[in-house]
C-alpha cells in the first residue's frame, strides 16, 4: 500500500504544476496590457508601474511565472481592485460557502446514487429497476440551472416550504435547522445530475458482481440475501464507483456556479461570474486555482480510498 | 472498449461488408423502444429548427410591450410571450437553431481534435503518448465547467467563445477513449499485416486504425453532445455565451429568471426544450452504445 501511495502522490506533482502553468497562462493570453487589464478603471500610471514591478511584468514570461508562483505559494494572490481587498481573503470566504453547498450535495449524491443503483440491480427487469433507470436518466438530463428554478417555483414560491434564496453560514449565529432550511433546495438541485451518474454506474457494477461465482457460493451457503448483497456484492461493486465519485465532485464544484447564481448563494462560482463581468483577472485566477487544486486532491483521496478497498490496485 | 472483433471486415477495399455491419447496428437500435422515441423527438426538433425560416412564425425579435408576459395558450401566441411581448414559440424555434448548431459544432470540434490526439498517442506510444496524455491529465484536473468559465474569462464572453471553451473542455473525453481503443488495435494482427505489407504509418493510422476507432468516437459523441448543448446553454444563462440580439435557449432561460414569480412559463418553455433534447440524446446514446458495442451492455 505504501508504494502505491507514494506513486500516486508523486503523480499529483506534474499535474499540479500543469494546473498552475495553465492558470498563470490565463494572464498572458488576455489581450492587451495585463497590468491595465487587472487594474481596469483604477489604472493610474503609478498603479500600473507598481503592479508591473510586483508581478515582474517587464520580465520574460518564465520569470513572471516563477514570481507569480512564489507569491501564490506564500499565500499572496494579489489584490482585487474591484473589491479593494486581498484576493485570498475573498476566495477563502467564498470557498467555505461553496464547500458547504457542494459537500451537502455530495452527501445526497452518494446516498441517493448508491441506494438507487443497488435497488435497480437487485430488482433487475422489475418495475423498481425500470423506475430507477429512467429516473437516473431524467436526473442526468435535467440542466441543473433549470432544475434550480423549477425548485424555486414549486417548493419556495408554490408550497412555501423553503426560502427562495440566501445562505446562513454553517457555524454562524443561526441554528443548524436554519442553515439546513436554506441548504435543502440548492444542494438537491445540484446533486441530482451527479446522483444519476452514480446510480447508473452502481447498477451496472452491481449486476456484474452479482453474476460472479462467489456470490452464488455465498447464497448457497445459506447466507441471508441482504448479507450477500451488502457484505459480499456491494463491497466489490463500490470499488469501481469510488473514483467516479471523485470525478463527480468536479461536476458539483462546476455546477455550483449555476446553482449559486440562481439561489443567490455567496459561493466561489457566483464570485467568478461577477469577476468575469468586472474583468477582475486576479480574482478569477485565484478562484480557479483554489478550486482546481482542491479537485486534484479530492481525486487523489478517491484513488487512495479505492486502493485501500481493493488490493488488486495497490499491488498491481 | 474496443471494436476489434469487427476488424477483419473493415479493410478499406472491402466495400460490401461495411454497409451490412451498419445494417446490423440499425436493426439492433430499432429494437430499443426508448432509443427510437429519442430519435423521433430529435428528428422533429431538428426539422423545426431547419424549417424556421419558412414556417409561418411571428418575427422572434418583434416586441410588443402592451402584450407582455402572456400565458401559454393565449390568442396568437401558443406558448405565450416574454417580458418584451415577443412570441415564445417563435423564439424557441429560432433559439433552437442556435443552441443545436452550437452544440453540434462544439461536438465536432472536440471529437476531431480529441480523437486526433488519442490516435497519435495510442499509435506512436512512448514519449509522444506520455507528453500528450499528461497534457490531457492537466485539462482533466480542472472541474469541467470551471475550466470552461476560465476560458471564457480569457477569450471574453460571446457565443463563439463559449462554444470554443466547451469544445476544449470536452477534448479529454475523446482523447482518452480513442487512445484506449487505438492501443488495443495497434497490437492486433491486421495492423501487423499492414506493417508487413510496408504500408506507410500514416496510411495505417488513417485507413486501417481510424475506421475501427469510429465506433468509439461515435459512442463518445453521443454521450457528450447532450452535455455540450446543456453547458453552452448554461454559459449563455450566466450571460457568458450568446449576447443580445442573438438568443439561444440558455439566454432565454436567463431572461426568464427575472420573471420567475410573475410568469414562470417564460423560463419553463426553453428549459423544457433543453431537457427534451438532452434526454432524447441520452436515450439514443444508450441504444447506440448497446448496438455498436454489445459487450458493454
Amino acid at each position: 500500500m505504501r508504494a502505491y501511495v507514494v506513486r500516486r502522490v508523486l503523480q499529483v506533482i506534474p499535474v499540479t504544476f500543469g494546473v498552475t502553468l495553465l492558470v498563470f497562462a490565463m494572464m498572458l493570453l488576455i489581450p492587451g496590457d495585463p497590468a491595465r487589464a487587472i487594474l481596469g478603471s483604477y489604472a493610474t500610471p503609478e498603479n500600473v508601474a507598481t503592479l508591473e514591478r510586483q508581478l515582474a511584468l517587464d520580465r520574460p514570461p518564465h520569470i513572471q511565472y516563477v514570481t507569480w508562483l512564489g507569491n501564490v505559494v506564500t499565500g499572496d494572490f494579489g489584490r482585487s481592485y474591484s473589491l479593494n481587498r486581498p484576493v485570498l481573503d475573498e476566495i477563502l470566504e467564498r470557498f467555505s460557502a461553496t464547500l458547504l453547498l457542494a459537500g451537502t450535495a455530495l452527501l445526497i449524491t452518494v446516498v441517493l446514487g448508491l441506494t438507487a443503483g443497488i435497488i435497480a440491480a437487485v430488482k433487475q427487469h422489475r418495475w423498481q429497476d425500470r423506475a430507477f433507470t429512467v429516473g437516473a436518466l431524467v436526473g442526468l438530463s435535467i440542466p441543473s440551472f433549470w432544475l434550480a428554478m423549477i425548485f424555486i417555483v414549486v417548493f419556495a414560491l408554490g408550497l412555501g416550504w423553503f426560502p427562495t434564496s440566501g445562505m446562513r453560514p454553517a457555524f454562524g449565529p443561526s441554528g443548524p435547522l436554519t442553515v439546513l432550511h436554506h441548504l435543502v433546495l440548492p444542494a438537491t438541485a445540484l446533486a441530482l445530475v451527479a446522483a444519476g451518474v452514480i446510480a447508473r454506474l452502481t447498477r451496472s457494477s452491481m449486476l456484474e458482481v452479482l453474476r460472479q461465482d462467489y456470490v452464488r457460493t455465498a447464497t448457497s451457503k445459506g447466507i441471508t440475501r441482504q448479507s450477500v448483497i451488502m457484505r459480499h456484492a456491494f463491497r466489490n461493486a463500490v470499488v469501481n464507483v469510488v473514483p467516479v465519485i471523485g470525478v463527480q465532485v468536479g461536476f458539483l464544484l462546476g455546477g455550483a456556479v449555476y446553482v449559486e447564481t440562481v439561489f443567490g448563494w455567496p459561493g466561489i462560482g457566483r464570485m467568478l461570474v461577477t469577476a468575469i463581468g468586472t474583468r477582475d483577472i486576479l480574482l478569477v485566477q485565484g478562484g480557479v486555482l483554489l478550486v482546481a487544486i482542491t479537485y486534484v486532491l479530492i481525486n487523489l483521496a478517491a484513488d487512495l480510498v479505492q486502493a485501500a478497498l481493493d488490493p488488486r490496485i495497490r499491488l498491481g | 472498449m474496443s471494436a476489434s472483433t469487427a476488424s477483419p471486415d473493415q479493410t478499406p477495399d472491402d466495400g460490401v461488408v461495411v454497409p451490412r455491419r451498419g445494417g446490423t447496428t440499425w436493426r439492433r437500435l430499432k429494437r430499443n423502444r426508448l432509443s427510437v422515441a429519442g430519435l423521433i423527438v430529435l428528428a422533429i426538433v431538428v426539422l423545426l429548427a431547419l424549417l424556421a425560416p419558412v414556417l409561418p412564425l411571428i418575427d422572434p425579435a418583434a416586441t410588443n410591450p402592451a402584450n407582455r408576459l402572456q400565458p401559454i395558450g393565449s390568442e396568437g401566441h401558443l406558448l405565450g410571450t416574454d417580458h418584451l411581448g415577443r412570441d415564445l414559440l417563435s423564439r424557441l424555434i429560432w433559439g433552437g437553431r442556435t443552441s443545436l448548431s452550437v452544440g453540434v459544432f462544439a461536438t465536432l470540434i472536440a471529437a476531431s481534435i480529441g480523437s486526433l490526439i488519442g490516435l497519435i498517442a495510442g499509435f506512436f506510444g512512448g514519449a509522444t503518448d506520455n507528453s500528450l496524455m499528461r497534457g490531457i491529465d492537466v485539462l482533466m484536473a480542472f472541474p469541467y465547467l470551471l475550466l470552461a468559465i476560465a476560458l471564457v474569462a480569457v477569450l471574453g464572453p460571446g457565443l463563439v467563445n463559449a462554444m470554443i471553451a466547451i469544445s476544449i473542455v470536452n477534448i479529454p473525453f475523446f482523447a482518452r477513449a480513442v487512445r484506449g481503443t487505438t492501443v488495443s488495435l495497434v497490437a492486433s494482427e491486421y495492423v501487423d499485416a499492414a506493417r508487413a505489407l510496408a504500408f506507410s504509418r500514416l496510411r495505417i493510422l488513417f485507413r486501417e486504425v481510424l475506421p475501427n476507432v469510429m465506433p468509439t468516437i461515435i459512442i463518445t459523441m453521443s454521450t457528450t453532445v447532450g452535455w455540450m448543448i446543456t453547458e453552452t446553454a448554461g454559459l449563455s444563462f450566466l450571460g457568458l455565451g450568446a449576447q443580445p440580439p442573438t438568443s439561444d435557449w440558455g439566454a432565454m432561460l436567463g431572461a426568464g429568471r427575472e420573471f420567475i414569480t410573475r410568469a414562470p412559463h417564460v423560463m419553463i418553455v426553453p428549459g423544457s426544450a433543453i431537457f427534451l433534447v438532452v434526454i432524447s440524446l441520452n436515450f439514443l446514446g444508450d441504444g447506440l452504445r448497446d448496438a455498436l458495442d454489445p459487450r458493454l451492455k
